[in-house]
């Protein structure tokens, strides 16, 4: 992994907050020319530090709702490749939003994605649970979601500063 | 009850009578004015807040309610909680090299702004002149006046970077000259006073024999150099009334956290007029300090990069729609020149806040110097900066197209 400098943590935080900002608006915000920020950002991506732009959503607001459950994955490593073989046959499902390594009771935390309840279960009888290495699965589902990635999803904090003060 | 409307319109008139002239004939803050024609109205960008717009960090918040579930309640001594002042006293050291023994250099006050208060009614004579270099903070004049001293504006100017220069304080010192109020990092203008330039300030004041109250609330909000204290510099400590607080550098106005720190003598005199008139500043705000104190510096630092960025975007968009804006080096308001629309401070706030639906302050708001300026706070978010430059700037245009 290449050293970041500071511009590029900088850069890294302002679009973390609002990925939408341009270069020219972040060169403005950091005092520093378009150019720099422009090739910290390519340097960025093409290091894959920064992955992907994407919105964070929240689903719950609109009609179609999904149902996203995290389900703790207990398996035995295989020889030589440890988790990642497993991790890989998991991650590959589009389904699954997101798989972590994990420290404790058990060894992978994967978060999939259903339509309703029972494809989520489908999902964990017909395609995790028969995959030779896993030992166990325990599916929680989540009821509701209040804050992801640092963002708050119903901010109740507004702002009520006077308009004019000295 | 049947009230007859003339007796109720003499009563009303006679009430007045009953006044100070002193508060009587004290005009209303031009901000008021402002505030009364942009309250209620929807759709309006604001740059006319002198307050941070973060929310005060919930490790604060948090600290203060748990100390309300403990029953923390009651009353602290005069001048505050000894922590709270054993904090105040390191972190002014650390951070300003200035040293205050909390036992008897230091009172925690209701605000910044009790400070000062506290500060001129130990203070004056009626009659002493106080010295205020302008545009300033607007309520330093009143409170003078209040007091029986003579406020005596000593202007300042853009092509100075709005800085007090030695010449034009000279200029104002009469033999009835007492104190002089300096708030650097100014508001309204954003200007700073570097360690070079308070040198010439700093003979002057030895040399007429002065008090300084130094107003350092935007001590935290310095960019790109440090902030050099008043009391800090050689021979000055002594003669140096140094008020701060918590409001701006820990987003925590609403609160009412001050603190004033003083040579003991004065600082005993203030403690008798603040133990009659307030007794303590509140519990729950010291609580409150108390954390932010211990554990706020790195959020304090992150806000304090965050008005950094803001700033520089302001001060760019100005430039980009053409209005002169002189770079400011501390707290978080630009002061550009409208001058060159042709038109008063006063008319082209109040178009702009009709018109463009901006709101911000005149500069003639802040005393003498203020006509042909206008202050915009950039504590708002970076959308809506963007958005309100962008009506600033169509309605620069559309001014130019009427003429």
């Amino acid at each position: 992994m290449s050293e970041l400098t500071e511009l590029k943590l900088k850069v890294l935080d302002l679009l973390n907050e609002d990925a939408r900002r341009s270069p020219l608006l972040l060169s403005t915000l950091l005092g520093v020319e378009e150019e720099a920020v422009k090739e910290a950002i390519a340097e960025l991506e093409a290091d894959h530090v920064i992955v992907k732009y994407a919105a964070v959503v929240n689903w719950s607001k609109i009609e179609e709702e999904t149902v996203t459950a995290l389900i703790e994955v207990q398996i035995t490593p295989e020889r030589g490749r440890g988790f990642e073989g497993i991790a890989e046959r998991i991650y590959l499902y589009p389904q699954v939003k997101s798989v972590y390594l994990m420290s404790g009771a058990y060894d992978l935390l994967v978060e999939v994605e259903g339509r309703n309840l029972r494809e989520v279960a489908n999902f964990v009888s017909e395609k995790l649970s028969p995959i030779d290495s896993v030992l166990s699965t325990k599916t929680n589902f989540i009821l509701k979601k209040y804050k992801q990635d640092g963002i708050i999803f119903e901010d109740r904090e507004e702002d009520n500063r006077l308009i004019v003060s000295p | 009850m049947i009230v007859n409307e003339d007796t109720k319109q003499q009563q009303v008139k006679s009430m007045e009578s009953y006044l100070s002239p002193l508060v009587r004939n004290m005009p209303p803050s031009g901000i008021r004015k402002f505030f009364d024609l942009a309250n209620g109205s929807k759709d309006i960008i604001t740059l006319g807040v002198g307050e941070p717009d973060f929310t005060t960090p919930w490790h604060v918040r948090e600290a203060c309610v748990y100390s309300l579930e403990r029953g923390v309640t009651a009353y602290t001594s005069n001048a505050g909680m000894i922590e709270l002042r054993e904090a105040i006293s390191d972190y002014l050291h650390d951070s300003f090299h200035v040293a205050y023994d909390p036992k008897d250099q230091i009172i925690v006050t209701v605000g910044g702004s009790e400070a000062i208060d506290l500060a001129l009614r130990a203070l004056i004579v009626p009659g002493d002149e106080i010295l205020i270099p302008e545009p300033c903070y607007v309520p330093y004049s009143p409170i003078t006046s209040i007091s029986g001293g003579v406020p005596v504006g000593i202007e300042t100017f853009a092509k100075d970077d709005f800085k007090l220069t030695a010449e034009s304080l000279e200029a104002k010192i009469t033999p009835k000259s007492k104190v002089l109020i300096l708030c650097y990092p100014s508001n309204p203008t954003g200007s700073i006073m570097t360690y070079e330039d308070w040198l010439p300030i700093a003979k002057v004041v030895e040399k007429h024999d002065l008090i300084v109250i130094s107003d350092e609330i935007y001590a935290e909000l310095t960019y790109d150099q440090k902030h050099v204290s008043f009391a800090s510099i050689p021979g000055m400590k002594d003669r140096t009334i140094l008020a701060s607080g918590f409001s701006k550098a820990f987003a925590m106005t609403g609160w009412r956290m001050g603190y004033v720190c003083a040579h003991p003598e004065i600082i005993s005199a203030m403690l008798k007029i603040h133990q009659y008139t307030i007794m303590c500043a509140p519990v729950m705000g010291q609580v409150a300090a108390l954390e932010a104190l211990r554990n706020g510096m790195e959020e304090k630092d992150r806000m304090i990069e965050s008005y950094n960025q803001r700033r520089r975007l302001i001060v760019q968009g100005f430039h980009d729609i053409g209005l002169e804006c002189h770079e400011p080096k501390g707290a978080f308001y630009a002061f550009p020149s409208i001058a060159s629309t042709g038109l008063s401070s006063d008319e082209f706030a109040q178009r702009l806040l009709l018109e463009a639906r901006v709101a911000a302050v005149p500069g003639t708001a802040f005393g003498n110097g203020g006509e042909g300026f206008l202050r915009c706070s950039y504590a708002t978010s970076v959308a809506q900066l963007t958005e309100a430059l962008d009506r600033i700037g169509k309605f620069l245009h559309k001014l130019t197209q009427e003429s």
